[in-house]
């Protein structure tokens, strides 16, 4: 299977919102001037300073909203794109309070809510089209294609226009990877990209103590059975010797012989 | 004759203080339940997209999962150690945590944004979901805490039957419940450790798991000591001093290696600082620890306070009001700082939460006045800690069966 991405060149962005419209138009969202990623607006044009960076749904290899989600409403497929279906999702948000973008948004005010974002147009990759982001990009500053392509069309730039990049492509470890990658003309950071990531997926983080608890069943259960076991054994000895005890205060003819009072 | 007059009259006049403020509270609740489920969470709530989690997982959620903590660690006392001594208390704590566990999922249907389809986990799993996982074992207690509670009912209506069938299972699951219990209390922690960027570095912790278990274990029997002063007050009954000096040893150790924890976490992880930072933050963190565990783990290892009610009763309120402090600066100071957003929650939140908090009282309240919570009055006048008292106990078999469960 193909495993699609995009490349974003903040460097040739020249912030005209055609892609923000393109993306209103595909899911039906009003066109809006506020540009920031909202319930009805899956990707979108942030300025900073004096850049313009195209943000959207990253992709990631290994995303942390599938990883965190309890029914799997949010799916990471084969070619690329993380896709969210609603009729699973139950709404607790979980993805958004994960997401190392902070990409997932939500319909607050509606009381049968969705979570919103990006999904690589993935019915236009299916029939063959480009995303709509990508299409309606006139300055080539967003490039759809497999991740493999992206990569030799990053280092293309970077070996044609030497200077006019920082010489690291944003995406390809970040939190794992992902599937949507970033060139730029400055470090990252500046671009209001992340830089704290690790270089590992962030379900790893919670795998190394999920994948612990079958074992913690097995042994627990044993421990505890255990320890109920010596106590109340201990406890049937107790009533036993109290018994015992009271016999032979009752009958003080009938002794036990010393030995056995002892045990 | 006045002065008794007098008495009576202000006895009046509290009670409808308190029923006046139990109905305010019920109307506001309601006002806000209804516009939470026409208008969305948006129109009800404080929430937004950079700060999605608010005061119901915070405080309904984290804190009510937590303070319920008391009937798994009675149980396990009780059934799993067998520790006689502490039947006295077990049905009480048994009780909050049932009651609490109803309430946490009551919470949660205001919380889910489509929670007509909260049982979606149940077939559609995601086992690497902390949520999942959460989810699961909260559904399994919650069902064997009924079960464990449910000889209160038995004895009731006198069904000896199921009573009997009742005490033959009754070990494995508690085993089951104390295994489930340290799983999701344990769990609620993990469910941060995927944030390492977002939560603040004083609350991030590689241990979470752990933190929150042993918070979990220390606050239990800390809710059950206040439930007993409380209700000894509230009911007219005598309190069970030695079971609580003894319940609070076991918050003291709890607190203990959780302060060992904690300082191995500043150590390794190089929070110094932070810690010396005196911001919003960093004073919220020394109230924490100064107020929540230092303090309580001196009252309750100190001769003069750990042996009185009232020296009792406070220290158990410090380590609730320091464990409520520290899921909230968990969830909402530490996202707060994060997402560069203040958050307060709105009326409707804290209203819709104070009404299941009611709920909870009133529940806690009904079940006392029509269920055999509290031992008979004959059995709480004997000497408690008499070693002889446990043997005359189980001697006599029928009121093992009968009494016991």
């Amino acid at each position: 299977m193909q495993h699609y991405g995009i490349l974003i060149d903040t460097t040739l962005c020249i912030g005209c919102y055609a892609c923000e419209d393109a993306c209103a138009e595909h899911w039906g969202f009003p066109k809006t001037d506020v540009h920031e990623l909202s319930a009805t607006k899956n990707t979108t044009v942030l300025t900073e300073g004096d850049t313009y960076v195209p943000r959207m749904c990253m992709h990631c290899a290994v995303p942390t909203c599938a990883s965190v989600c309890p029914v799997g409403a949010l799916k990471k497929t084969d070619d690329g794109p993380v896709t969210y279906d609603v009729s699973k999702c139950i709404g607790c948000r979980y993805c958004m309070q994960a997401c190392p973008f902070d990409v997932p948004k939500y319909q607050w005010n509606s009381a049968n809510p969705k979570v919103s974002k990006c999904d690589m147009c993935r019915d236009r990759i299916a029939a063959g089209k480009k995303p709509a982001c990508v299409e309606a990009c006139p300055a080539d500053a967003r490039v759809f294609g497999t991740l493999d392509e992206l990569k030799k069309i990053a280092e293309s730039r970077f070996a044609q226009n030497p200077g006019n990049y920082y010489p690291q492509i944003y995406g390809i470890k970040e939190a794992g990877g992902t599937s949507v990658l970033y060139l730029s003309s400055k470090p990252f950071v500046e671009l209001g990209l992340k830089g704290n990531l690790p270089d590992h997926p962030l379900p790893s983080l919670t795998w190394a103590v999920m994948s612990k608890i079958p074992n913690y069943v097995f042994w627990g259960g044993t421990l505890l059975g255990g320890i109920y076991w010596i106590t109340n054994r201990r406890k049937e000895v107790r009533e036993f010797e109290a018994k015992l005890e009271q016999m032979e205060h009752n009958n003080p003819s009938r002794r036990i012989p010393n030995h056995e009072q002892e045990n | 004759m006045t002065s008794f007059l007098r008495i009576s009259l202000e006895k009046i006049r509290r009670m409808t203080f308190w029923t006046i403020v139990f109905w305010i509270i019920m109307a506001l609740g309601l006002t806000a339940t209804a516009i939470r489920f026409t208008q969305g969470l948006g129109a009800a709530t404080h929430l937004s997209d950079k700060f999605p989690w608010g005061l119901w997982i915070g405080f309904d959620v984290l804190c009510g999962v937590g303070l319920a903590a008391g009937g798994f660690v009675v149980a396990a006392t009780v059934y799993i150690f067998n520790l006689d001594y502490y039947k006295p208390i077990l049905r009480p704590a048994v009780l909050t945590a049932f009651l609490g566990y109803l309430l946490v999922m009551i919470a949660l249907f205001f919380d889910l944004g489509r929670p007509w389809q909260f049982w979606h986990p149940m077939i559609m799993w995601n086992p690497h979901s902390v949520m999942f996982e959460v989810f699961w074992c909260v559904i399994f207690y919650t069902t064997v805490l009924a079960l464990e509670f449910s000889p209160l009912v038995f004895e009731r209506f006198k069904l000896e039957k199921p009573q009997k069938a009742l005490h033959a299972i009754i070990v494995p699951l508690v085993i089951l419940g104390v295994i489930l219990s340290s799983l999701h209390q344990s769990s609620l922690g993990s469910l941060y450790l995927i944030v390492p960027e977002k939560v603040y570095p004083l609350w991030y912790s590689a241990n979470l798991p752990y933190l929150f278990f042993l918070t979990a274990i220390a606050v239990g029997p800390a809710m059950v000591t206040i439930e007993s002063f409380l209700s000894s007050r509230a009911f007219k009954r005598e309190i069970e001093l030695p079971i609580l000096a003894k319940l609070g040893k076991v918050t003291a150790v709890a607190l203990s290696v959780y302060l060992v924890l904690k300082i191995e976490d500043v150590v390794n992880d190089h929070l110094w600082p932070y810690v010396f930072t005196f911001n919003l933050e960093g004073i919220l963190y020394w109230a924490e620890i100064l107020l929540g565990v230092i303090v309580p783990i001196i009252l309750l290892t100190y001769k003069k306070t750990n042996r009185s009610a009232q020296g009792l009763f406070y220290s158990a309120l410090f380590v609730v009001l320091g464990f409520i402090l520290n899921r909230m600066n968990l969830s909402i100071t530490s996202i707060e700082h994060y997402a560069g957003v203040n958050y307060f929650p709105s009326w409707m939140e804290i209203s819709i939460t104070l009404m299941i908090v009611a709920a909870g009282f009133a529940g806690f309240r009904m079940a006392v006045k029509y269920l055999p919570v509290f031992p008979e009055k004959k059995e709480t006048e004997k000497p408690l800690n008499k070693p002889f008292d446990v043997v005359e106990f189980i001697g006599d078999k029928h009121e093992h069966a009968t009494v016991l469960n």
